[in-house]
């Protein structure tokens, strides 16, 4: 079966900074894949070029049968089937939360308002928050607005869902609501793609853990062959470094 | 007669305003006629001009950039006499009203360009990533997602500035309009009596107020917590 992402030869440039420096990735459907590494090691440009919330400076990108960087390729149509969460969640702070989860099963799906509330209020129970679907995202808590993020990326039934440091910004406390909802998401046969710091959830969850440094990949392999015996000095210098934590 | 008598008889005789009080209603019902034409074209013009700026075409933003910077920095009274008084030479003649109206309608829309700009751009940068992540287009972002917030955030700036702006109808004064303050200080003039301006501040008080009282809901009303 061919790959579901398919991410060739990744140049990014920020100016003179050469951020992405030839990076190719391959993901299975239904393959959960974590992306660890240094910060600035261009692990979240790498995803944020997947779906081109930036435009890689060279390469190809083909998600689910679209070459995402084809002039032809209808980029918004693209974008339905790539769901993406944010470390900063970017709730739409004027609209509930139902609100935020159905704006773009109304404007891009074509649903209408009665059908676009059905499905958006399925969304918001499968992260468990059918009952928070008229607060605004202020009068919910960090956990509860980043599941709501969840929920109105997973209502457009995306094919592969990205993952840029959902925890982040979170309190500790609230960490572990999230990563129940991604484990549901997972055990639900999503594919994912996931930059984040979490080593317990990486070492439960994650099928192939891919290591990033200075805009390349290092080193990639399962999560307990990447954790418990790095092949790369840099790769055990990191790994040292956040276990000692 | 006292002074108190004297103060009264000087600016608020009653004799000479019950003989002025047409004249300034009619400039009243002028200057309302002339700031609503003023506020509408004015913020519609703005609100454009900021929309084709976020669209993000160089030369045309230079070209708006050019055109706002150049009415916010010329005097509204300035503006108002050379469209009154030098249009004719390019075989226009608008009307007193005509020239207030567009030279402030101008000015206005300057203003409110740069706070309408102001606005889109203080609008987080993640919320346009997260409404194009799901897919919806430039546009569609900046419709639902982007000047919703960015409205909200110029509601005050804008109130000030248009409040300002509408006041300098006052300035129609100079090309013979006959709004409030031309009608009052050609009845001060004639009465040899100021009564009329009271009656001219008083007029200004009574529109401009409920304005500021209503701007000041509107903003309470649309303020959300972050």
């Amino acid at each position: 079966m061919p790959p579901i992402v398919s991410a060739k030869a990744i140049h990014k440039h920020f100016g003179t900074l050469h951020v992405l420096k030839g990076v190719d990735l391959d993901v299975a459907e239904r393959e959960l894949v974590f992306v660890i590494g240094p910060s600035g090691s261009g692990k979240s440009t790498l995803l944020r070029c997947l779906n081109r919330l930036e435009e890689p400076s060279a390469g190809s990108i083909v998600v689910d049968g679209i070459d995402m960087l084809s002039p032809r390729t209808d980029i918004n149509h693209a974008r339905q089937r790539i769901g993406m969460v944010f470390q900063s969640f970017n709730l739409y702070p004027h609209m509930t939360a139902l609100g935020n989860v159905t704006l773009a099963l109304r404007k891009v799906a074509d649903k209408s308002r009665v059908e676009a509330d059905t499905i958006g209020r399925a969304a918001l129970e499968r992260v468990g928050l059918a009952d928070r679907a008229h607060h605004r995202p202020a009068e919910l808590s960090g956990g509860q607005q980043q599941r709501v993020a969840i929920a109105r990326a997973i209502a457009l039934e995306p094919r592969v869902m990205l993952f840029d440091e959902p925890t982040s910004a979170l309190d500790p406390e609230l960490v572990g609501s999230v990563l129940a909802v991604m484990r549901s998401l997972r055990e639900s046969g999503m594919t994912m793609i996931v930059v984040s710091h979490e080593m317990g959830f990486a070492r439960a969850a994650a099928d192939r853990v891919v290591f990033m440094d200075d805009g390349q990949i290092v080193e990639q392999g399962p999560p307990l062959k990447i954790f418990e015996s790095p092949q790369h000095e840099r790769t055990r210098a990191f790994i040292g470094q956040i276990q000692r934590h | 007669m006292n002074r108190w008598d004297k103060f009264l008889d000087t600016f608020f005789n009653a004799k000479v305003m019950a003989k002025y009080l047409p004249d300034i209603l009619s400039g009243v019902v002028l200057t309302i006629e002339l700031a609503l034409a003023i506020i509408v074209t004015g913020l519609l013009a703005g609100l454009f001009l900021a929309l084709v700026r976020s669209l993000g075409i160089r030369p045309l933003n230079w070209l708006i950039i050019f055109v706002v910077d150049l009415f916010r920095s010329l005097p509204p009274l300035v503006v108002i006499v050379l469209v009154y008084f030098g249009l004719p030479s390019a075989g226009l003649a608008p009307s007193a009203f005509v020239s207030t109206w567009l030279s402030l309608a101008f000015v206005l829309m300057a203003f409110a360009e740069e706070i309408f700009w102001a606005g889109i751009t203080a609008t987080a940068k993640g919320q346009w990533e997260a409404s194009r992540s799901t897919g919806l287009s430039f546009v569609q972002t900046l419709l639902y997602v982007i000047l919703p917030q960015a409205l909200r955030l110029t509601i005050a700036p804008l109130t000030n500035r248009t409040i300002a702006i509408t006041k300098g109808t006052a300035l129609g004064t100079v090309v013979a309009l006959h709004e409030i303050l031309g009608m009052a200080s050609s009845a001060v003039s004639n009465s040899y009596n100021p009564s009329p301006l009271m009656m001219g501040a008083a007029a200004y008080l009574v529109l401009f107020l409920p304005v500021v009282v209503a701007a000041r809901w509107v903003e309470t009303k649309f303020a959300w917590k972050r």
